[in-house]
This record gives C-alpha cells, structure tokens and sequence, in this order.
C-alpha cells in the first residue's frame, strides 16, 4: 500500500478539500501517472485526433465483488470501455475516470483498483487523462463504483456495422465463453471454481491484429451483460437475419459449465469482459480464425455460428444442439435466477 | 461435468430414436408419456429431445416443478411474514418472481420488503447466527431433495440454541400426486419417467404402486438425453408388450431403498400432512409439516392476514401441471404470459413446463 492511502475512506476524501487532494496525489496520480491528467486543471486539453471518425463510450460498474480471481473493479473499469470503443471498430485513445467510493471503504481495496485500472490501460495503450471522486455516506453505495468514457478513432475506410451483417457469414468467437460471469457468480457464492478465472482484458490489440491481417469483419460485438444470448439476440433484430448456433462448437470451459450447473445459470448468460465475437464471410472464415488464433489472446478462438436468411415467422435464434436437435435461443428475461433443485 | 460422453452421443440417441420409432410403428395409438421432475423438463427441452420423438409418442411435463406446484396462499404468507417487525425473509431464487395474490416476493423486495435469496437453507440459518435481535424464517419449498437440507438446518438449529431461525413448510413429496394423476379420468398416461434426483434420495421402491396397483409402468432415469431417451424406450417397450414394472436406468446411483441418513434426518424433523398442490387441490400425506416438537419453528403457525386467494383469470397452470394441455394451449401463453411478465407459475421458473415451452419449443412465432 502507498504510504498516503488511507486505511479507510472518510467523507472527506470527497468534499474536495485536502483530504481528497491527499487521496488523488498519494493514491491515483502514482498509479495512473501520465502528465495531461498530472497537470489536473478542469479539463484535459487533449492533443489533435489522427484522421478518422470520433467514437465515443460510457460504462458503470459495479461489480460485487470488487476483487475477482483474474482481475478488479478498476481493471474491468478499463478494459469494458476500451473494449466497446474497439469492438466498433476504433481505437480507443483516452479514458476518464470517476469513483464513487463509500465511506469506511477500505484503502487497500481503492489503491488496489486504481492499481488495476493502471495497469489495464497500460495494456490497452490508452491514458486515463480526467477523474474524479466522489464519496457517499456509509451503506449509500457499496465499496466503489467507477464510471468511465473513453474516445477513440475509428480509421478511415474502416466499416463495423450490424448492416452489413449477411447469410453466408460466420461468427467467430475469441475465446471460451463465460469465463468472466462464472468467476463472479462462483465468488458471490463462495464456490471453489478451482483454476478458473475472469476473462477480463481489453481487446484492442487483439482486434487490431485481426485487421492487420486483412480480415473484413462485417460486425462486432462483446458480450458483457446477458451474454451471447443477448448480443445474438439484438443482432438477429438489427440485421434483420437469422443466427444458427451450433452447441458442439461453443467454446466453455467446463468449470464454467460445473457452476452453472450448480448455480443453475444459463451459460449463454454469463458475461464475458475479455471476448469478442466477430462476424466475417464464410469465405475468409479460415483466415479469419487462423488471425484470431495467432494472438495470444485468441488462441482458443472457435466458429460457433452462421447466418442464414430469416423465413417469415420464423425463431431469429436457435442453437443446433449437441444430440442432433434445434432449440430456440431467447435473451434472459430479469436476472438468471438460481433454480431450487 | 464428469459424466460419460457416450450419453451425449448422437450416434447413441439416433440409435435409441430408431428403437423408439420401430416400436412406436408397432402401436395403433399415441402413446402417453409423463416427467414429473422439473430437471427433466429442462434437460428435455434444452437438448430439443421432444422435437426428436415420433408422432406415436407423446412426452408430457407433471407437476415437476417445485415453484409451480407451490400455491398462492403460501406466497401470500411469506409476504405477509415479510411485513412482521425484525423479520427476514429467506428464499431460494425461483420463488422471487412467482406472483401472489397482490403481488410478488421481487415486487415486494423492490418496495423495501427484507426478503433474501439464499442458495441453502444453511445461509439462512447462518444470517440468522449473525442477526440474533432477527427472525430469520427461511421459505421451505421444494420435493424430496431439499427437505433433507433444511431438515438438518433445523436441528442444528436446535443443538446451537439458534431460537431465532423458523421456516414456513412447504415441502412436498411425489408419489401421493402420481396417485392422483394415474387416477385421473381426464388424463391417460400409459409411463412415467421417474424423478432421478428424488429416487436417490427416496429409492425407487416407492414407486411400485404405480405398476403393482395401477399397472403404469415406470422407469427411474438420469439427466442426459440418453438416459432420458433410454427411459423413453424402456417405457414404450413395456406399453407395447402390455407390462409393468418400475425399471431402474439410473442404477449408478439410484438404489431401491435410498438415502437412509437423509431419509432419517427428514423424518426426525417432519412428519406427512395433507397440503395443497396447485393443479390438484389438497393431496392426503403429500406435504411435510415439522413435528409438534418443532413447533416453535414454525412460522405457518404465526397469525398473520392474508388476502383472499387470487388466481389469475385465464391461467391454465393446473391443466398444464396435471398434463391434461400442452402450454401452447393456454391463452395467455407466449402473448399475456412470457417469462419476463409471468402470469402463471409454470412461467416463471426456467424447470416451469411453461418457460421451458417458451424458451425451448418454440420455433416460430417472435422470441420476444
């Protein structure tokens, strides 16, 4: 721990005074050192954009626990809004970066977020160039919350849209799925998920490479909240076509598939922060998966899908299961409750 | 999972499909099929096993589901206990959603209400540990597989002095509604796919009525699609031969007798009563009720008011519960009722025959 982090978060740390002068100078400035968020005037005065089209993201986070096996609050912090940026296709430049913290939470705990909220934008290449913090009363919040926005810049001739989404395509996904919610859930509930841990990382490198080697991807999406289930979903309707899993290909570890059958989860559910699913035509499919898997990050990348055309009527989801059936696939409705036996 | 491949297989399932369709060649009639476990409900529908059976065989979902079977007035208790001072509530998750009369246990969350999912009645018993100025009353629901759980809740309640911990019974046991339904008018079921996690609990042999008194055949099966299409199999064979015996496929861990510990905790703790089953009305020594020593834990003994019982109008829970419908044949199913604004019960948990219809048969029609 930095020698001027508190021990607990007081409502000082927030008022704007000395004591969140000493939080943002002992605890965050050190980690998260870069001089345009050293300078702390009202705003970042960023440097001009390489040519390309602005994009632009927001995210919360409130994830409990704040301290997972494979990550943290801060790192997810970083790695969920530099993901959405490069999941349309941009490369992300910036972040801010805002706390609400609750009083009498742990020093340790905050240092150990901003640790992780550093070192993921290390990785990602980007600067956390504008913060700040606030802190609420005892039980109004629960430990910390972040927010983050992020620019990026989309280069030119660069196109990620659901449009161009088309029947022939496939879609590839970067690695085993769930990882990250199953972590989360296994944590929550004190189960021992052995080596299993969240997936949480940003992808921009990941996908910059895909691109480096020529692919075309049509679409792109992360499947944070609800999952597969959810992105397949809303891509079905936005596109307009029809998406056909197939269960033998989805790649899930199966620790991850244990805690949800103990938790009685649904595996397509489960978020993940440190995949991408990406949808290219059929005919640069081995290309694709061979960019995918010459990254470390994508060496277990699978085709789990395809795109047909949508009969009237018909299920815009369905998963050809392992036995040789179909089923529909829907988004989850609320939260995946646990199931009694 | 560490269970065998082969019974995943598809080669293995065609192979059981072929045996099933020769069979079902051979009968002059559909042939009536039930589970009455709602994990069978879901294995089915998630491995799209209906859509795979020939038309000679129907395969429909009993009152398998714990949540679904639970009725209304018990929900209006719990959120009547809900409202008392210094009183939590504790329940497992799939109960949330299930409407009562006036409302919900989500609902009333949402509005304040100290309502707590817990996993096992153990973290009951532990918040109840940790809040000793509480009363902690944990919602006991579900068949033969969780009452040994909260049983034991119960008297290590009692050896640890935990006098703030009580729980609303509402245990149910399986055989005392196969009665009833193998005695149905309305509905002819020729099989039943026996529940594979009861049976290890309970062991098979309570469920030699069935084929000794009534002459339905059943066969006590696992959870992956071969299991559950080798229970399809076995059963056809028997209505085909005209036989009737209680097969046990699940022998790697179903035995005759079953769980005598468990067994021995549950009947420490409870004792049978007549309870009410939604779909069925009141079934004589179908529920579990805490023995008179154990009465000062429980808390369907606390005078609370309840509301008068509402059903929703329309809902054919109780018809899909028995069997007599498939849930497409419900009017609210898929437009009124959907998992994300359920009417009926059977909508709500992912076990519920309805959800299961909804999120796993259907393959027309809008998903949302």
């Amino acid at each position: 721990m930095k020698k001027n982090t508190p021990r607990r978060l007081l409502l000082g740390h927030g008022s704007g005074g000395r004591l969140t002068h000493e939080l943002v100078e002992g605890t965050f400035l050190p980690a998260l050192n870069n001089p345009i968020l050293a300078s702390l005037t009202d705003a970042a005065v960023l440097p001009e954009l390489p040519p390309g089209r602005p994009a632009l993201t927001t995210d919360g986070f409130v994830v409990d626990p704040p301290i997972f096996p494979g990550g943290n609050l801060g790192e997810l912090s970083v790695c969920g809004t530099v993901n959405d940026l490069a999941v349309a296709g941009a490369r992300p430049l910036w972040l801010t970066w805002g706390l609400i913290l609750e009083e009498g939470a742990d020093g340790e705990l905050i240092a150990a977020c901003a640790a992780g909220t550093a070192s993921a934008a290390s990785e990602a290449g980007v600067q956390i160039v504008a913060g700040d913090t606030k802190v609420v009363p005892r039980g109004k919040g629960d430990r910390i919350y972040a927010v983050t926005a992020g620019l990026g810049v989309v280069p030119p001739g660069r196109e990620i849209s659901d449009a161009r989404i088309d029947a022939g395509d496939v879609v590839i996904a970067s690695g085993p799925l769930g990882d990250h919610g199953a972590t989360i859930m296994a944590a929550r509930h004190r189960l021992d998920a052995g080596s299993l841990v969240s997936d949480c990382a940003p992808l921009n490198g990941l996908i910059e490479s895909v691109f480096a080697a020529g692919i075309d991807i049509h679409s792109m999406h992360d499947p944070t909240r609800g999952g597969v289930l959810t992105v397949c979903n809303e891509v079905a309707e936005r596109s307009g076509k029809r998406l056909i899993l197939s269960e033998t290909a989805i790649p899930v570890r199966p620790q991850v598939r244990a805690v949800c059958e103990v938790l009685g989860l649904e595996v397509l559910g489960l978020a993940c922060e440190g995949r991408v699913l990406a949808w290219v035509h059929r005919d640069q499919a081995d290309a694709a998966l061979d960019a995918f898997r010459a990254h470390p990050q994508g060496a277990e990348a699978a085709i789990f899908a395809r795109v047909e055309d949508a009969a009237e009527g018909a299920i815009p989801v369905v998963m050809e299961t392992e036995v040789g059936s179909t089923r529909p696939l829907d988004m989850l409705s609320g939260s995946d409750l646990p199931r009694i036996c | 999972m560490s269970e065998a491949p082969e019974l995943r297989d598809p080669r293995v399932i065609a192979a059981l499909i072929g045996e099933i369709a020769s069979v079902a060649e051979t009968m002059d009639r559909q042939v009536v099929l039930m589970e009455v476990c709602g994990t069978h409900t879901h294995a089915v529908a998630g491995a799209g096993l209906r859509r795979m059976l020939p038309e000679g065989v129907r395969l429909i979902s009993g009152p398998g589901c714990p949540v679904c079977v639970t009725p209304v007035d018990y929900l209006d208790r719990a959120l009547a206990l809900a409202d008392l001072p210094d009183t939590t509530v504790c329940t497992f998750g799939d109960l949330m959603r299930v409407p009562s009369s006036l409302s919900s246990l989500e609902r009333a969350h949402a509005e304040g209400s100290p309502i707590e999912i817990v996993y096992s009645p153990r973290d009951a018993l532990d918040m109840a540990r940790a809040n000793p100025k509480r009363q902690v009353i944990f919602l006991g629901v579900g068949f033969e597989t969780t009452a040994p759980t909260i049983a034991a809740a119960i008297a290590e309640a009692e050896t640890g002095g935990v006098d703030n911990f009580l729980i609303l019974p509402g245990n149910k046991v399986m055989p005392p509604p196969m009665r009833s339904l193998v005695e149905d008018q309305e509905l002819k079921v020729d099989g039943f796919l026996l529940p594979g996690h009861v049976s290890v609990l309970t062991g098979w042999e309570c469920f030699r009525f069935l084929a000794e008194d009534y002459q339905v055949p059943g066969a006590v099966v696992g959870f992956s699609p071969a299991d559950i299409m080798r229970g399809v199999a076995d059963l056809l064979h028997q209505v085909a031969d005209g036989r009737s015996k209680i097969s046990n496929l699940y022998s790697r861990v179903v035995s005759p007798q079953g769980n005598r510990v468990a067994a021995d905790m549950v009947a420490r703790v409870f004792e049978p009563v007549a309870t009410a089953w939604r779909g069925f009305g009141e079934i004589p020594d179908s529920g579990l009720g805490l023995r008179p020593d154990f009465a000062h834990r429980d808390a369907g003994l606390i005078d609370v008011e309840l509301p008068p019982p509402h059903e929703p109008t329309g809902c054919a829970c109780g018809d899909v519960l028995r069997g007599v419908i498939d849930p497409p044949e419900c009017p609210l199913f898929a437009a009124a009722c959907r998992p994300d604004s359920p009417v009926g019960a059977c909508m709500v948990s992912s076990e519920g025959t309805c959800a299961a219809w909804y999120r796993h048969e259907r393959l027309t029609g809008t998903a949302r």
